[in-house]
C-alpha cells in the first residue's frame, strides 16, 4: 500500500500538468489533498510494515534480459523518510498557497518531484532507484529556473550540474558492480550479498558514495546547496533542504555502504574528516552571511555533516543518529527557509539582514518571530526538539570511534547556537540598535495567513513531537538496522 | 515511591501557567501580571505543602517518580529530591513571585511574565531531574527564556548581554554534553547515581581527566568560578530588576547545585588530584571579584560582583570537602560541615542577592535611571525605612551573626580550616573585603550631605514593604535558627560525603 505513495504522486502530476492554468484554487486545492494523501499512507506504511524486517510491497519483472525488476520494498528507515517526505509535502503546499502564476504546472513539477522521491526511498532495484533519483532531480531545475529568485538561472543551472555529475558517477559505480557480480541483477539485497573483491570496493565505493553525498552537501562538494537555496521558491528551497539532500545521503547509505562494506572501511577516516569540515565550515560560513537565505542555506551544509559523519561512526547509535537527523533536518530546515523565504521575503521583498536590521520584524510580524524562535532553537540543537536527540546519537558514535572529530563537532554547535542568534536577533530583535528604525505600521504587511500558520504548526509539531518521544521514530530506526542487511554496514563483513 | 507525582506537578504548573498566559492573550498587562502572581504563589503553596511532608530522616532521593522515555538510549523521566534539591527548589519558588512583584511598568507584559514561568519551570526541571538527558533538558531549556527576558527588557547594551550570556553557558554546555556522551559510553548510563557508582569503580581509566574537565567546564562557566566570568558582570547589570535578582538567586544556583550533585559524587578522585588549583581559582574567584566590586560605580556591576565573590565562598567549600581523609569521625564532621554550609550559603545568598537587586532596582527607579555610587549621598534622611532594611539584607550579606550569612559562611570556614588551612585564609582576607566594599556601597548611598535634588527621595511604599518583608523575616529566622535549613541539609551531605570514601 505504501508504493501508493509514488503512484498517486506522478499520477497528480500528469493530471495537475492538463488541469486549467487559469484556476490556482483547483491546483492549490488538488495539490493538497495529493500530499495529505501521501503523509497518511505514509502513516498507514509506518504502521503496517515491519520495522526490523525488509518487507516487499511490489516485485516483477520489468526488464528480464537485463535482469531489471520494479521491486519496491521498506524498511524502517525507508519508513522514517517517507513520513518525512510526507510531511514536507504537506507544509510545502502550505506554503505555495500564494503562488498564482502557472499554479498548476508548478503543482504538477512539485509532485513529480515528490513522487520521485518517494520511489527513491522505496526502490530495492538499483536501476529502478537511479530512475526515480533522476526524476527527482529534473523537476527541481524547472522549479527554480521558472519560479526562482535570485540568481536563478546560475543557481539552478549549478544545481542541476552537480546533481547529473553525482549521478554520473554513480551510475558508473552501479554498472561496475553489476558487471562484477556476474549475477545479471541490479537487485540491491542479492548485490549486497555478493563480496566483492576488496580492491574493486575500495574505487566503486569512493564513486558511488561521493556520487550521492554531492546531494548530500559533502564538502567540498556543497557549494550547490547555498546557491541552490536562495535562487529556489519557498517551497522548492524546502523539499531541497528538506528531502532532496536526504536523497543523497540516503543512496550514500543505502547503496553505496551496502553494497561496498570493505571500500567502506577503506574511506571513512577521510569521509569523517570531511563531514566535520563540512559541519564547522558550514556553520562559520553561516555566521558570515549577509543574506538570510544563504545562512540557512550553509546552516544545511552544517547540519548535513552530522548526518555524514554519524554514517561514517559505523557504530549502530551513530547510524541510527544519521538517520534521525535525515529527518530532524528535514523538518526544522523546511520550518527556516518557510520563515525567510516565504513569511518575510514574499512580505518585504528583502534578505539582506543589514537592510532587515531597522524593520524590527518582530513587531510587525510576531508570528514570523516566535516560529523562527522556535526553529531557531530546534535547529541549534536545544534538547526538547528532534535535532537534539539526532546530535546526541552521532556525537555518541563519533565519540567511540573519532573522539577528535566528535570535539570539532561539538564546537560545530556552539558556532550554530552563534549564527542562528545573529540571525535572529538582526532579523527580528534589532530594536536597541543605534541605527535607523523604520516602523513599518502592521497594516502594510499582509498578516501571516492561515495556510502559513498550519504549514510552520505541522512542521513545529513535528520535530518537537519526536523531540519528546524520540521512540516514536527510534523504535523503526533502530531494529531496521539491526537486520542482516543493515548489520553489514557497521559491522562488516559479508552477508 | 508515592503515587502522586508532586514534583512533575510543581514544574508543571509554572510551565502551564505561562503557556495559558500567552494562550489566552489577556487585554491588559495587569491580568498577565495578576495571573503570573497567582501561578508563582500557587506554586509556592505547593512548595509549603512538600517542605512539610519531606522526610528529614531520610537521606535518599523523595518524591521520586521514574517513567522509560527512550530506553534504547538509556533516557528516562527520572525526577527526585534530596535535602539539597529540595532547598534549590524551595528558594526558586521563593524568588520567583518576589521578582516578579518587583517587575513592573513593563512593555509587552504578557510574554515578560510567560517567560518568567517557563524559567521557574527549567529551574525546578533542573534542581528535580536525576537523569542526565532529562536534566539536560531543563538546564538548556532556561537559558531560553533567561535570554529573552535580557534581550528584549534589558539595559543599553542588552543585546551583547544577551549573546554573551547565551554563547558563553552554551560552549560550556556542549563541553557538558560531549563529556557525558564520553560517560555514556563507559557505564552505559545516563542515570547520575548510576555513573557515580560505575567511575568510582574506575570504569574511564586514563580518559577520566578530560571528560571531568569537560563537565567542570560547564559548571565553572554557569557558576562562575573565575576565569569563566566574564559573560556575568554585563547579563546581571543590563537584566531588568526582576531578571537580575531571579538570575542571581536561583539561575546562578544551578552551577553550584551541579558541582555537589554531579561532580563531587562522580569524580571525587580528579577533584582531590586537581584540588589545588581549583582551591586557587575558588580563592581568586572570592578576591578579585571582592577587588572589582569595590573598583565598580555602578550599584547593579558592585552587586553583581558580590554575587560571583559568594558563591565563591560556595565554591571554597565544595574544593575543600574534596579533600582526601580518613574515613573517621572528626574528618566526615569537618567535610560535612563545609558541605552543610554551602547549601545555606546558597540558601541565603540567593535571598540576600535578590533583595540587593530589589532595592538597587528601587534606587535606579527613583533616581530616574541613575545607578552611579557618585550621584548619591545621605539618603538616610529621605528615606529612613528603605536605607535600614537595605542595610539588613547588606549585613546578611556580608556575614554579620544572627543573619542568614553568617551560618552558611561559619560552616564553610570551619570546614575548610580544618581541610585547607591556606585557602582558607585566603578566603578570610576575602570577607575583609567583602565587607569593605559593601560597606562602602552602604555609606555611600545613605550616609553624608544629602543632595538638594534628592531632598524629596520617597521612602518605600507599603506594598513595597510588604514586598520586601518576607525576604526580611526569613534572613532573620535562617540567621537566628539556621536548623530550619541544616536539618534538611544535613542528610544529603552525608550522603554525598559517603559516596566520596
Amino acid at each position: 500500500m505504501i508504493a501508493w505513495t509514488i503512484y498517486i504522486s506522478l499520477a497528480g502530476a500528469a493530471a495537475l500538468l492538463f488541469a486549467p492554468p487559469s484556476n490556482p484554487r483547483l491546483a492549490r486545492a488538488t495539490a493538497l489533498v495529493l500530499a495529505l494523501a501521501g503523509l497518511i499512507l505514509g502513516i498507514a506504511g509506518a504502521a503496517a510494515i515491519p520495522a526490523g524486517r525488509l518487507t516487499d510491497v511490489v516485485n516483477v519483472p520489468w526488464v528480464p534480459a537485463l535482469g531489471i525488476r520494479f521491486h519496491l520494498a521498506a524498511d524502517g528507515i525507508s519508513v522514517v523518510l517517507i513520513l518525512l517526505t510526507g510531511i514536507a509535502a504537506v507544509a510545502g503546499v502550505l506554503f505555495s498557497w500564494n503562488i498564482e502564476e502557472r499554479a498548476n504546472e508548478f503543482f504538477a513539477l512539485y509532485f513529480a518531484l515528490i513522487g520521485g522521491v518517494y520511489g527513491v526511498f522505496l526502490s530495492f532495484d538499483l536501476f529502478l532507484l537511479f530512475v526515480f533519483y533522476e526524476l527527482a532531480i529534473i523537476p527541481k531545475y524547472f522549479l527554480i529556473v521558472i519560479w526562482g529568485s535570485t540568481r536563478r538561472e546560475y543557481g539552478a543551472m549549478k544545481l542541476a550540474l552537480y546533481s547529473f555529475g553525482g549521478s554520473a558517477l554513480v551510475l558508473i559505480g552501479l554498472i561496475a558492480a553489476y558487471v562484477a557480480s556476474g549475477a545479471k541483477t541490479f537487485d540491491l539485497v542479492e548485490l549486497a550479498q555478493h563480496s566483492f573483491p576488496a580492491s574493486f570496493q575500495t574505487w566503486a565505493f569512493v564513486l558511488v558514495f561521493v556520487g550521492f553525498a554531492v546531494l548530500a552537501g559533502l564538502w567540498p562538494f556543497h557549494t550547490w546547496a547555498p546557491t541552490g537555496h536562495v535562487a529556489a521558491p519557498t517551497a522548492a528551497s524546502m523539499l531541497l533542504a528538506g528531502v532532496v539532500m536526504k536523497l543523497g545521503a540516503y543512496g550514500a547509505l543505502r547503496v553505496a555502504m551496502t553494497l561496498f562494506p570493505a571500500g567502506l572501511r577503506v574511506w571513512r577516516h577521510e569521509i569523517a574528516l570531511l563531514a566535520v569540515v563540512g559541519i564547522v565550515y558550514g556553520a562559520l560560513a553561516a555566521l558570515a552571511q549577509r543574506d538570510f537565505k544563504f545562512v540557512i542555506g550553509y546552516s544545511s551544509v552544517s547540519h548535513m555533516g552530522f548526518v555524514l559523519l554519524g554514517l561514517m561512526t559505523l557504530k549502530q547509535i551513530g547510524l541510527s543518529g544519521a538517520v534521525l537527523q535525515m529527518f530532524s533536518h528535514g523538518v526544522i530546515a523546511g520550518l527556516l527557509f518557510a520563515v525567510v523565504g516565504r513569511m518575510i521575503y514574499d512580505r518585504v521583498h528583502l534578505r539582506d539582514l543589514d537592510r532587515l536590521r531597522p524593520l524590527q520584524l518582530n513587531k510587525a510580524l510576531p508570528f514570523a518571530g516566535a516560529t523562527f524562535v522556535l526553529a531557531g532553537a530546534a535547529s541549534m540543537g536545544l534538547p526538547g526538539f528532534s535535532g537534539f536527540i539526532a546530535e546526541l546519537q552521532v556525537l555518541l558514535g563519533a565519540w567511540q570511534s573519532f573522539p577528535v572529530l566528535a570535539i570539532l563537532a561539538g564546537a560545530g554547535i556552539v558556532i550554530g547556537a552563534a549564527y542562528t542568534l545573529r540571525a535572529l536577533d538582526t532579523a527580528f530583535f534589532a530594536a536597541d540598535t543605534d541605527g535607523p528604525k523604520i516602523e513599518i505600521p502592521r497594516a502594510t504587511l499582509a498578516p501571516i495567513s492561515l495556510p502559513e500558520r498550519l504549514g510552520a504548526l505541522t512542521l513545529l509539531a513535528a520535530t518537537l513531537v519526536v523531540g519528546l518521544f524520540p521512540n516514536l521514530l527510534l523504535n523503526l530506526i533502530q531494529p531496521a538496522l539491526s537486520s542482516p542487511l543493515m548489520r553489514t554496514v557497521w559491522e562488516g563483513g559479508a552477508l | 515511591m508515592n503515587h502522586v507525582p508532586y514534583l512533575t506537578l510543581l514544574t508543571l504548573l509554572p510551565l502551564t501557567g505561562g503557556a495559558l498566559i500567552l494562550a489566552t492573550r489577556p487585554a491588559q498587562g495587569r491580568t498577565a501580571r495578576v495571573a503570573a502572581l497567582a501561578v508563582s504563589f500557587l506554586t509556592l503553596a505547593l512548595g509549603a505543602v512538600l517542605w512539610a511532608m519531606f522526610d528529614r530522616s531520610r537521606n535518599d532521593m523523595q518524591f521520586v517518580e521514574r517513567i522509560a522515555w527512550a530506553p534504547s538510549l538509556g533516557i528516562e523521566y527520572h525526577l527526585g529530591v534530596d535535602g539539597l534539591g529540595f532547598l534549590m527548589v524551595l528558594l526558586s519558588a521563593l524568588l520567583v513571585p518576589f521578582a516578579l512583584l518587583a517587575s513592573s511598568q513593563l512593555e509587552n507584559p504578557r510574554l515578560y511574565y510567560a517567560l518568567f514561568l517557563f524559567l521557574e519551570a527549567g529551574l525546578f526541571g533542573t534542581f528535580t531531574a536525576q537523569n542526565f538527558i532529562h536534566w539536560f533538558v531543563f538546564w538548556e531549556l532556561s537559558l531560553v527564556p533567561a535570554f529573552f527576558l535580557i534581550k528584549i527588557w534589558g539595559g543599553p547594551q542588552r543585546t551583547s548581554a544577551a549573546v554573551q550570556f547565551f554563547v558563553y553557558t552554551m560552549a560550556g554546555s556542549v563541553a557538558m554534553l560531549l563529556a557525558f556522551l564520553a560517560l555514556y559510553s563507559a557505564t552505559g548510563s545516563f542515570e547520575f547515581s548510576q555513573i557515580a557508582t560505575l567511575v568510582r569503580d574506575g570504569r574511564l581509566g586514563p580518559a577520566a581527566l578530560p571528560i571531568f574537565l569537560g563537565v567542570f567546564l560547564g559548571f565553572a562557566v554557569k557558576t562562575p568560578l573565575l576565569p569563566f566570568h566574564t559573560w556575568l558582570p554585563d547579563a546581571y547589570a543590563e537584566a531588568p530588576t526582576g531578571v537580575s535578582m531571579i538570575l542571581t538567586g536561583a539561575m546562578s544556583k544551578m552551577g553550584v547545585y551541579g558541582f555537589l550533585r554531579i561532580l563531587l559524587p562522580i569524580f571525587p578522585d580528579q577533584l582531590r588530584a586537581l584540588q589545588t588549583p581549583l582551591l586557587c581559582a575558588a580563592a581568586a574567584t572570592i578576591v578579585f571579584s571582592a577587588a572589582a566590586a569595590f573598583a565598580q560605580n555602578d550599584l547593579k556591576r558592585i552587586v553583581a560582583y558580590s554575587s560571583i565573590n559568594h558563591l565563591g565562598y560556595c565554591l571554597l567549600g565544595i574544593f575543600a570537602a574534596a579533600q582526601w581523609t580518613d574515613a573517621s569521625a572528626v574528618w566526615t564532621n569537618e567535610k560535612a560541615a563545609a558541605l552543610n554550609g554551602v547549601m545555606l550559603q546558597m540558601f541565603s545568598h540567593g535571598l540576600t542577592a535578590a533583595a540587593l537587586f530589589y532595592f538597587v532596582g528601587l534606587i535606579e527607579q527613583r533616581s530616574g535611571g541613575s545607578r552611579s555610587l557618585n550621584y548619591f549621598g545621605g539618603l538616610r534622611k529621605a528615606a529612613p525605612v528603605f536605607c535600614g532594611l537595605m542595610g539588613i539584607t547588606i549585613f546578611a550579606s556580608l556575614g554579620l551573626p544572627g543573619l542568614s550569612g553568617f551560618a552558611g559562611e561559619f560552616l564553610i570556614f570551619k570546614g575548610a580550616f580544618a581541610l585547607a588551612p591556606w585557602a582558607a585564609a585566603v578566603g578570610t582576607l576575602g570577607l575583609l573585603l567583602t565587607a569593605i566594599f559593601l560597606l562602602t556601597l552602604l555609606q555611600r548611598v545613605f550616609s553624608g550631605p544629602l543632595p538638594e535634588i534628592w531632598r524629596a527621595w520617597p521612602d518605600l511604599t507599603s506594598a513595597q514593604r510588604w514586598t520586601v518583608a518576607p525576604v526580611i523575616a526569613l534572613i532573620f529566622v535562617i540567621g537566628v535558627y539556621p536548623r530550619i535549613l541544616t536539618d534538611v541539609a544535613n542528610p544529603a551531605a552525608l550522603t554525598i560525603l559517603w559516596s566520596n570514601l
